[in-house]
């Protein structure tokens, strides 16, 4: 589904990514770890479409296509869906706008005929209950003045409606109480298919007790520098990335 | 091409022509209203960069013309008139044909005993009595060069007249259409709008024309709020992209008045608007409010004045620029609180966005304040798109067209959610998506 080759990028002049390769197929996955600044926002959003990152190396392949060579929109209109470490605030756009107009052009793209305003609060409405929103959250502005959980909350949601195939899920759980995580998880879990991947950015074990991932991945300095099953994702959660900064170096200067 | 005659020339040579084709329009009064007028006109200079007042709008593009004045009747469709109508909003309809009343378009429906809605022309015949009372009695009018040539040309216009007491539930809807072939005409409307004591009434002026033509609007619309009275006020340009658009608007207000007023401008080549709100007796309210959207070459200028000469009124002014290209605006909002205006509520807003690296506003607060126990606040703002949110809508696979357009209407919707009657705010939506969705 998505392969990342030698994925170079800079941001502002300054070297953030330096050759990434990742493979990810259909029905996986992934989890991506590593600690502050190492790059995996950078990587989410490269992959979303963020124009001031630029691609120095490298190339990108989804389903086949040059994924680089996309806009944004369409990306998400071929089944790319970010849930962003930090949601933008939009006074005066509704949450409901934004996903009616999202939805009906993401229909559009792909020959469907749009949804009229019935069917689409039926699916709203059967979205919100997988996230356990309140139905006054519609109306207000999208994310301007939620709390951090309500945010993350509010990415899950969009993400159940918009109905993905590829999922990038970054940082998602940072600052939920347990309660919440199962919530995000759930929503998560409730779109995994054999179809379908996600990539879940996280600092903490806790989150993959609940989407458990087929890899881990170790992002450090812009690169993977360490794959391997869930039992990884514990053994960082027990020792820190230390030992993995030492070992990728002496891989660097060995 | 002909040589070009000095503007004020041009306006003085043609006033006989002007005069001879009036009829009944031409009582004794009104000939020395005119007479005056045009003396005035002669008088006063044509603004330029010097005056402070128009820093920044250079009109000299305005004097190359000569502007013909029309004394035809024009005819226009029905069905061109209708594409600028509400949907769904039941309301009378007067229409204007290059400045002159076209009974043909209008239409209006039942009204309260004594209420006229019409035209000047009209009025100058029929109420001659209510015409001399409150016709040109802001002396500031004779100070205007653009005023003056207004009244010395006055001939037609919306009138309407709301005696003691009477409420016009639907709103009357007045639709300005300049239409003209090769020829650049100039149209000058000349509207008197009066609400009697504790009426209501909700007037919607509209100018729109049938083609990208050059052509001079001078418009001055006067309004008297009396006691107790409401009117909500709404100006709605959609002009040629190539007109000169310069109008004036005077209201005053007695006690315990409430005005609203919103302006909302797609600009035409040049626009200037001078409105001026002056509360003339304790406990009133006045809200000004406008949205203005220009790009290409377009130079929008809005002038306010807020004169606060009484005690215990309240005024709220929020005005909006989008501006794209090589455009440029001007806001200048002065308020004005005499030292007699004690318990005085005054608040101004402006905000611009700003969508390309040429485009380029001149805000101007000015708050002038005599009196000390008194609440007043201003804030300017000029900022550009938020990129960090239209990546984000793009990244749900909106557009980025449709985003852009998302992201304006978000921005405009303090302004335009604060217009009472839901079908204009419909229609200004449409007006947004289209004018972004291009
Ligand atoms: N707009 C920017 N301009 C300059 N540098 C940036 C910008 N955005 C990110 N960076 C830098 O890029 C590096 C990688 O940042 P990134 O956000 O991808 O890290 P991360 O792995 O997601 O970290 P965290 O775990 O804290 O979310 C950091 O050093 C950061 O300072
Ligand atoms: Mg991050």
């Amino acid at each position: 589904m998505l392969e990342i080759k030698n994925l170079h990028v800079n941001i502002n002049g300054s070297k953030i990514l330096n050759g990434v390769n990742l493979k990810v197929n259909a029905g996986e996955v992934h989890a991506l770890m590593g600690p502050n600044g190492s790059g995996k926002s950078t990587l989410a959003l490269v992959l979303a479409g963020r124009e001031d990152y630029k691609v120095t190396e490298g190339e990108v392949l989804y389903n086949g296509k040059n994924l680089l060579d996309l806009s944004p929109e369409d990306r998400a209109r071929e089944g790319i869906f970010l849930a962003f470490q930090y949601p933008v605030e939009i006074p005066g756009v509704s949450n409901v706008n934004l996903l009616k107009t999202a939805v009906n052009e993401i229909r559009k793209y792909n020959g469907e005929e749009e949804l009229d305003a019935i069917d689409f609060l039926d699916l709203i409405k059967e979205k919100m209950k997988l996230v356990e929103l309140d139905q006054s959250f519609l109306k207000r502005s999208v994310n301007e003045g939620f709390s951090g959980g309500e945010k993350k909350r509010n990415e899950i949601f969009q993400m159940a409606v918009l109905n993905p195939r590829l999922a990038i899920l970054d940082e998602t759980d940072s600052g939920l109480d347990i309660d919440a995580i199962k919530v995000v998880a759930n929503g998560v879990n409730k779109l995994r298919s054999k179809d379908n991947a996600t990539i879940v950015v996280t600092h903490y074990q806790r989150l993959l007790n609940y989407i458990i991932p087929d890899f881990v991945h170790v992002l450090y300095n812009g690169r993977i520098v360490k794959s391997g099953g869930k039992e990884l994702a514990m053994e960082l959660e027990e020792k820190g990335y230390d030992w993995i900064k030492n070992g990728s170096e002496e891989v660097v200067s060995g | 091409m002909k040589d070009v005659i000095n503007f004020k020339e041009w306006f003085l040579q043609k006033h006989n022509t002007f005069e001879d084709s009036l009829n009944g329009e031409n009582t004794y009064l009104m000939h020395q209203i005119r007479k005056e007028a045009l003396e005035n006109f002669n008088e006063l200079p044509l603004p330029t960069l010097k005056d402070e007042d128009w820093r920044y709008t250079n009109i000299s593009p305005l004097l190359k013309y000569n502007f013909n004045i029309v004394t035809k009747d024009a005819k226009i469709s029905n069905d061109t008139i209708q594409n600028y109508r509400f949907n769904n909003l039941k309301s009378h309809l007067i229409v204007f044909v290059n400045g002159q009343f076209s009974a043909e378009n209008s239409k209006l429906l039942n009204l309260p005993n004594g209420v006229v809605i019409g035209s000047l022309s009209d009025a100058i015949k029929n109420n001659p009595e209510i015409v001399e009372k409150y016709f040109n009695k802001n002396t500031t009018n004779n100070h205007q060069i653009f005023a003056a040539l207004s009244t010395a040309y006055t001939k037609d216009g919306a009138f309407i007249y709301v005696p003691e007491g009477k409420i016009v539930e639907d709103p009357i809807h007045i639709i300005f259409i300049t239409s003209s072939k090769d020829e650049k005409i100039i149209t000058q409307p000349r509207n008197l709008f009066i609400a009697g004591k504790n009426s209501q009434l909700t007037i919607i002026e509209h100018y729109i024309s049938d083609k990208e033509n050059i052509y001079f609007t001078n418009a001055v619309t006067e309004i008297i709020v009396n006691e107790n009275a409401v009117v909500d006020h709404v100006k709605l340009q959609e002009e040629s992209k190539n007109a000169f658009h310069i109008a004036r608007m005077e209201v005053g207000q007695e006690r315990n008045s409430n005005f609203t007023s919103h302006s909302i401008s797609l600009g035409g080549a040049l626009t200037r608007n001078n409105i001026n709100a002056l509360f003339n007796d304790e406990g009133s309210e006045c809200t000004l409010n406008g949205l203005f959207l220009i790009e290409g070459e377009q130079l929008f200028d809005v002038h306010t004045l807020i004169d606060h000469a009484k005690p215990l009124c309240n005024s709220h002014e929020h005005y909006i620029g989008i501006l794209d290209n090589k455009a440029r605006g001007v806001f200048n909002g002065k308020v004005l609180v005499r030292p007699d205006a004690q318990k005085t509520n005054a608040f101004q807003k402006n905000k611009n966005i700003i969508l390309s690296d040429q485009a380029l506003i001149n805000t101007k607060p000015e708050l002038e304040i005599f009196a000390d126990d008194v609440k007043c606040s201003h804030g300017a703002t000029i900022g550009q798109m938020d990129e960090e949110a239209k990546f984000y809508l793009r990244s749900r696979g909106i557009a980025d067209k449709t985003a852009t357009a998302i992201l304006i209407r978000a921005f405009s919707s303090d302004v335009i959610k604060s217009i009472k009657i839901k079908q204009i705010r419909n229609y200004l939506d449409e007006l947004l998506s289209k004018r972004f969705s291009q």
